[in-house]
């Protein structure tokens, strides 16, 4: 007989159990899109946050001192001591491999070019967009990785060939285009592109690494390492001086994506090198994210809130119609319990179809903004389905738990009357 | 009606009959009354707290991302001092929104002979700009010198005071603390400016300079900054505006999408509570009909009360909207969040457009309905 209740409403209530549906499906689904939005935004803006640039730096051991003021410097560049290249692929087998978004490797050599203009110029080495290989891996890093704000007039070099790059200032100085000639070190290169940064590089030429090492007579060297991270915002933990942890506490710290211990992991993984983290991007990621991730998490809160308010109006109606209905079955002879039953089993009911479907948009929707603000995916966690449905029942049974009472105190008779 | 009644009726100024009806219809159906205005301040509290968040987060990230420092540097042609009043057309350019902070540049040769670079600069104002920097200790005396990690290890590996020369002139520097940055300035000497032009007779050839605003304010404000020291090169860091600029976008862009889907969602409990509620008086608009309200004035009627709630709703919500937007503001920027009023026509027209389509939606469904059906209350 109960279920029988219930299958009849549902079957000839289609108008008013369509409405309340569809409140639930809709509050559910902004729920879902927001808590998934919110619990990724960290992820998604820590890798947005990247655009900073590198934010460790590799170099050797025994490094001597710079004397550079302005990207200019003021020693031979010759001296002091150097990575070797043949090091560089080990760094995608370190444990947080997967967090290295890429590294790019510099080599500044002092050139001189047959020109008045410019007699003594800086040639910078590096990885455009080299593909290495680490094991059976094969990927691809350099400074369009590392440095994305380095922009391009004409074409990026290739990795292989001995084109290079001029800086915006300097090819207005020594008046070069993209395509034109420039002889380095008595040799004729093609320049491919003009090169703006906004930095010291725009009066340097940039060159595929193999060139400076060849200019410097140095196979394999490599001054500095730029190595751009995800990193984990710094807590008590990763303040901590690892030498005076315990074997327990420091497993934990090695294993934590924070700036300082994937530092330490580059130092393992390069011989000879010192890795130390670029205070003025890593410092500062941190804040910026846990600003975002705040103000993220506090409008879920006003989206829950929202949604909740939206599926209680639209319960509370749906039962508040229905006391004629009441009224009726109490001259029947039910009891308040089992028409309240009714109305919570129904409820329930509701509860779950809208929370099936509304996860389901949810899921599309936070999929979309993901993809159109982000170009990436945002994952949805399994976990998110139990949780969310628990919601969808618990605030649909809440909403209606004061119309309900309300439809269960009416007088029968005032109802049955139609005098509400 | 008795004579007493009809006494009082005479005495009371003349209300009309639509604005009696109103103020009855509110004050007899309380609950139900109370319940669509709630609906309708919660709404439009939820969008105003959306709407001023979003107009007020850019300030708000942007304040953050300052501590990237420098965004804008200006850098004397060819190596050369910039003019001794650089630094104060700087400070009246930027006008007190943001730090403008000089910097002056040698080598210096150690005692062993080891070229260092030695800078001088404001080492307060450097402390706000640079808040990244990791110092054991900021000089704070005369001859005091905050000293670079790796310069520390050439100049004074035991941190006990040191000689250093340049163009024959000698000075005697304390090592005061250490400078950690992960960048060039580790291998850096900073002095203060007093100490550094006395000892160098060197003026600044570089101003670094932070400050915020949108990516239009900062074009016209290096482009002021290179008509008035034309002996200078005024650039943007592209590096940090570049960053800013991407994250910022993803960050607005983000919150406008939540914000759209809570109003939305704010919006559709309003309706669903208020197309209930009229049409929960489906009998008022019956009796009315009965005794020969034209439909006009039916529609009239639901409509103004609609608009009345809306407008209500709107101004008490807007007043909650922008305490909850100033709490957010305080919890995570600690800094409230400022009220915007010309949020306020936004709510306000909104509010009432969504009122008076949930008002007019059931009159427009009663309408076709004869007024003896629903009252015989089928």
């Amino acid at each position: 007989m109960f279920g029988r209740l219930v299958y009849e409403s549902f079957r000839r209530q289609k108008r008013r159990k369509l409405l309340a549906g569809v409140a639930i499906t809709l509050g559910v689904g902004v729920a879902t899109a927001m808590i998934a939005v919110a619990t990724d935004i960290g992820d998604k803006i820590s890798r947005e946050l990247r655009t900073y640039g590198a934010n460790l730096i590799v170099t050797p051991q025994e490094d001597t001192l710079d004397v550079q003021i302005g990207g200019v410097d003021f020693k031979p560049p010759s001296d002091g001591a150097y990575l070797n290249e043949a090091d560089l692929p080990k760094i995608k087998g370190m444990f947080w491999r997967n967090n290295i978004v890429g590294f790019a490797p510099m080599l500044p050599v002092s050139v001189s070019a047959n020109d008045a203009n410019a007699k003594d110029l800086t040639l910078l080495g590096t990885y455009f967009s080299k593909r290495l290989q680490f094991g059976k891996e094969y990927f691809t890093t350099g400074v369009r990785v590392t440095h994305p704000w380095w922009k391009v007039q004409g074409a990026w070099p290739d990795d292989n060939s001995s084109d290079v790059l001029l800086g915006e200032s300097l090819a207005a100085k020594l008046g070069r285009k993209a395509g034109d000639e420039i002889t380095i070190a008595g040799q004729a290169h093609r320049v491919a592109g003009i090169l703006s940064t906004g930095g010291a590089e725009d009066n340097q030429i940039v060159a595929p690494l193999a060139l400076a090492q060849q200019i410097l007579g140095k196979p394999g060297a490599v001054r500095r390492l730029y190595v751009s991270a995800l990193t984990k915002p710094e807590d008590a933990l990763a303040r901590r001086n690892p030498k005076s942890m315990n074997p327990e506490m420091f497993d934990r710290w090695y294993c934590s994506p924070y700036v300082a211990s994937i530092a330490y992991q580059l130092q393992e993984a390069i011989p000879h090198s010192h890795a130390e983290q670029i205070r003025q991007i890593a410092q500062n990621e941190g804040t910026v994210l846990s600003r975002i991730k705040g103000l993220m998490l506090l409008v879920t809160l006003a989206a829950l809130f929202a949604s909740a308010l939206a599926v209680s109006a639209a319960m509370a109606t749906a039962i508040f119609e229905r006391r004629t209905e009441v009224g009726l079955m109490k001259a029947l002879g039910a009891g308040n319990i089992s028409v309240a039953a009714l109305f919570f089993a129904e409820a329930l009911l509701l509860a779950l179809i809208g929370g099936v479907l509304g996860f389901a948009g949810g899921a599309l929707l936070a999929r979309q903004i993901g993809r159109s603000i982000f170009d990436s995916q945002i994952t949805i966690e399994p976990v998110l389905f139990p949780v969310i449905l628990a919601i969808a029942v618990i605030v649909t049974f809440a909403g209606s738990a004061m119309a309900i009472r309300r439809a269960v105190k009416f007088d029968p008779v005032y109802a049955l009357r139609g005098e509400a | 009606m008795s004579s007493d009644l009809i006494n009082r009726r005479a005495a009371k100024p003349h209300t009309s009959m639509f604005l009696r009806m109103l103020m009855r219809a509110a004050v007899l159906r309380r609950g139900r009354a109370a319940s669509a205005l709630l609906a309708m301040v919660v709404a439009a509290a939820v969008a105003t707290a959306m709407l001023n968040l979003y107009v007020d987060v850019q300030a708000k990230l942007r304040k953050e991302f300052r501590n990237y420092g420098a965004n804008i540097v200006v850098v004397a042609n060819d190596g050369q001092a910039l003019p001794a009043d650089a630094l104060s057309k700087v400070q009246s350019a930027i006008a007190g929104h943001g730090f403008a902070v000089p910097f002056a540049y040698i080598v210096a040769r150690t005692s062993d002979g080891q070229p260092v670079v030695v800078a001088g600069t404001d080492l307060d104002q450097v402390r706000k700009l640079d808040s990244w920097w990791s110092v054991t200790a900021w000089p704070n005396a005369s001859q005091d010198a905050l000293v670079g990690t790796r310069a520390a290890a050439v100049v004074s590996p035991q941190g006990k005071p040191f000689d250093l020369s340049f163009q024959q002139r000698p000075i005697h520097l304390i090592s005061a603390g250490i400078l950690r940055t992960g960048a060039s300035e580790d291998s850096r000497i900073y002095l203060s400016l007093q100490d550094f032009e006395s000892w160098t007779g060197v003026q600044p050839s570089t101003i670094e300079i932070a400050t915020a605003g949108s990516s239009e304010e900062i074009d016209s404000l290096i482009q002021k900054l290179s008509q008035s020291l034309p002996a200078a090169e005024v650039r943007p860091i592209r590096q940090i505006m570049e960053g800013e600029a991407r994250v910022l976008g993803k960050t607005r862009a983000t919150l406008a999408a939540a914000a759209a889907l809570i109003i939305a969602t704010a919006a559709l409990c309003v309706l669903s509570t208020l197309i209930g509620w009229v049409f929960d008086r489906r009998r008022d608009f019956a009796i009315m009909k009965a005794l020969g309200a034209s439909e006009g004035l039916i529609s009239g009627f639901f409509a103004a009360e609609a608009a009345a709630l809306g407008a209500v709703g709107a101004l008490v919500g807007f007043g909650i909207g922008v305490g909850v937007a100033a709490w957010i503001g305080r919890v995570n920027f600690h800094a409230p969040v400022v009220p915007r009023f010309n949020v306020l026509p936004v709510i306000f027209v909104g509010s009432i457009a969504v009122a008076l389509i949930s008002a007019v939606l059931p009159i427009f469904l009663l309408r076709r309905v004869q007024p003896a059906m629903i009252l015989r209350g089928e």
